[in-house]
């Protein structure tokens, strides 16, 4: 991250010496100018998108205002539009999928880059690679037609039958819901974790290893103590990655989410998220305001993001200052 | 070698500009329910016509209705018809109006899965409307007991599957709702997508038939076709004559041919609840959006000759599909309405 200041190419101690003409004839000028502009789309599409985004979303902006987020009424015949539930929803599925998908893909991580044979450790990458790469309408028919009836069956009754007395596991269990779309998201988000995990774990130079085995810890204490925190800031960017992907995940999302703009403290009950409810009905919104408000979702999802990841920033730039050097992986 | 290539393209370029010059392509957008049979259809008209190409893009009725007024596609489609706010947007647009031309049938079913019930269900509107507002919890209600002599129903919870992305589907079975029960109407109205009083949703057919196998004691609703070609057993309904009907395409047709004694001149018209002793209340037409007016004289002549086709032979292929034929009258009708694009 330190290492932007140093791409800009006058700063060389010949470059006053040549004219830009002979500059532009070597070639470093041209590419400097090409990737220049290649850098500067990305912030255009991004400004382009927004502004698109809030054009396109003048309508319920005006009508509903700030109410647009405060309320929970979705209705297309009669005009109430409140993205509440969506926003809700959004949330829950990508909180539930990192809480199981955190644990596992840094802990399978760690295996894979410190304690597992390399020939192991490189036979199972090209699997998470794999995984990785799976269509996410492949999770999610592996979402109906497994994790639901599973769900319905075993999970969801064994843990009210546990856990009832909290309000997360009441209410009826039809397999669909909060909890199932969590669950099928952390299996779509766990190979990203690994993989990035897994190489930044590999990139920690073997000196911090070898002087924490020296001065006597064991295999464990060096991986925990040393390695990880060391690798703190490439497994937080991959964790962010993870919660980016959940965030705007939809086809797998709407297959298992039950679809109803609810708020339940219950994770066993049916609900929608953001990216669901625009894939389902901007195709059929007949209504000016409908389909405007749909794009307001939109518009709600890439705040949702940006905030997540300005607070996903703060964290990383925190925890590294408070690893003094240590985190800047 | 470069020369050869060279002149490969050039012939090539000019090839493609002649070929382009003779084949006339017309692009339509709209509703996904027609789309086996429009497919079809344009695939036959394109081999008796070879120099005319009909692109269409099932990309759903609202984006068929909005593609047409913004004049992106030469006509569209949709499942439900245009309502008067979209028409005025349509003509303060393009200064002229849009027509709209049924093509084909289709019909909407309940479809359920209670364990240990192997019969086929009866279904008065008053049940339908009262399970799908939430009203009717359990499968023993007197309301649907007193239907079903004889069947021996469950005390358990009604579990309602519809579908979460808008569709003509939904709009067909609201539609249907919002004529049988007040409450429904001031409360949900009919539309592609409505605010759902309980149940869950499943995407597409598949979905919600998907969430029916797994869920006992649900029930949902899906396309005739569908439940037809997927051999998926459903109920029958009771129609405004007061008769228990199973769908069928002869059904639809009933319900169809009830409707066609007061079809409106601009064919805008429900027929579900249709009167008529074998009419299925549950049917509904599908339309093509045309525009009155084309600036190319080509492209009007060519719609005006499918839709001739399409309301003559194209009617022989729909059974094969699965939809119904349009009622002889309604046809007639149609012939004389093909004479306002201009």
């Amino acid at each position: 991250m330190a290492s932007t200041t140093t791409t800009v190419p006058s700063a060389g101690p010949v470059a006053g010496s040549r004219s830009f003409l002979s500059r532009l004839r070597q070639g470093d000028e041209i590419a400097h100018i090409i990737t220049f502009l290649f850098a500067v789309s990305v912030v255009l599409v991004t400004l382009l998108l927004v502004f698109d985004l809030w054009q396109g979303s003048a309508l319920p902006r005006h009508k509903f205002g700030f109410d647009f987020f405060r309320t929970s009424v979705w209705d297309p015949i009669f005009d109430h539009f409140g993205a509440l539930p969506f926003i809700y929803g959004t949330l829950v599925t990508a909180t539930v999928s990192l809480l199981i998908a955190v644990p596992l893909g840094i802990g399978a991580a760690i295996f894979l880059a410190e304690l597992a044979p390399a020939r192991v450790s490189d036979t199972l990458e090209f699997f998470i690679d794999l995984l990785a790469a799976v269509p996410s309408v492949i999770y999610g028919l592996l979402g109906v037609f497994i994790v639901v009836p599973l769900m319905r069956q075993y999970i969801q009754p064994a843990l009210k039958h546990s856990f009832g007395f909290l309000p997360l596991f009441q209410g009826p269990a039809y397999g669909v819901g909060f909890l199932t779309a969590g669950i099928v998201l952390a299996i779509m988000v766990i190979p990203y974790i690994i993989s990035v995990s897994r190489e930044v774990l590999l990139s920690v130079p073997r000196d911090q290893r070898e002087a924490a085995l020296s001065l006597g810890a064991t295999r464990w204490e060096s991986t925990w103590k040393v390695v990880v925190p060391f690798a703190r800031g490439g497994i937080l960017g991959s964790i962010f990655l993870a919660l980016a992907r959940a965030l705007g995940e939809t086809m797998a999302v709407t297959m298992v989410i039950g679809n109803t703009p609810a708020i339940s403290a219950s994770l066993f009950s049916s609900g929608y998220s953001i990216a669901a409810v625009i894939a389902n009905e901007l195709t059929e919104a007949t209504s000016n305001l409908h389909y405007q408000s749909l794009i307001e979702l939109g518009l709600a999802l890439f705040l949702l993001t940006f905030v997540l990841n300005g607070l996903a920033r703060l964290l990383i730039v925190a925890t590294s200052q408070r690893g003094a050097g240590m985190g800047n992986a | 070698m470069k020369r050869i290539a060279g002149l490969l393209v050039v012939v090539l370029a000019v090839a493609g500009v002649l070929w382009a010059d003779s084949a006339l392509s017309i692009n339509g957008a709209g509703a996904t329910f027609p789309y086996p049979m429009y497919s079809k259809w344009f695939d036959e008209y394109h081999k008796k016509n070879a120099n005319l190409q009909i692109n269409y893009q099932s990309i759903g009725s609202g984006g068929g209705i909005k593609q047409v007024t913004e004049g992106t596609v030469d006509f569209g489609a949709t499942d439900g018809p245009m309502n008067d706010e979209q028409l005025k947007a349509y003509q303060d647009k393009h200064g002229s109006g849009i027509l709209h031309f049924p093509t084909v049938l289709g019909a909407v079913v309940p479809t359920y899965n209670i364990p240990g019930v192997t019969a086929e269900l009866n279904f008065t509107p008053d049940a339908l409307a009262g399970i799908f507002l939430g009203k009717i919890t359990k499968w023993n209600d007197p309301a649907i007991i007193d239907a079903n002599k004889g069947v021996k129903l469950p005390a358990d919870d009604i579990v309602v599957v519809h579908r979460a992305e808008g569709s003509g589907t939904t709009y067909c079975w609201t539609d249907y709702l919002s004529k049988v029960s007040d409450e429904w109407k001031t409360k949900v109205g009919k539309g592609g997508s409505v605010n759902w009083p309980v149940g869950l949703g499943g995407k597409g057919n598949e979905g919600v038939t998907g969430t029916i196998k797994n869920t006992p004691d649900s029930i949902g609703y899906v396309e005739l076709i569908y439940a037809e070609s997927n051999k998926i057993p459903y109920g029958n309904v009771k129609n405004a004559s007061g008769v228990f009907v199973k769908a069928s395409l002869a059904a639809v047709s009933a319900a169809a041919a009830g409707a066609a004694k007061e079809m409106p001149d601009d064919f805008r018209v429900s027929i579900t609840n249709a009167p008529g002793k074998a009419a299925y209340p549950i049917s509904t037409f599908t339309w093509l959006l045309i525009p009155e007016k084309f600036s190319d004289a080509g492209k009007r002549d060519a719609i005006k000759g499918f839709v001739k086709w399409m309301l003559a032979d194209g009617q022989n292929y729909a059974e094969a599909l699965s939809y119904a034929k349009l009622p002889k009258e309604v046809v007639a009708k149609e012939v004389l309405a093909i004479s306002k694009i201009q």
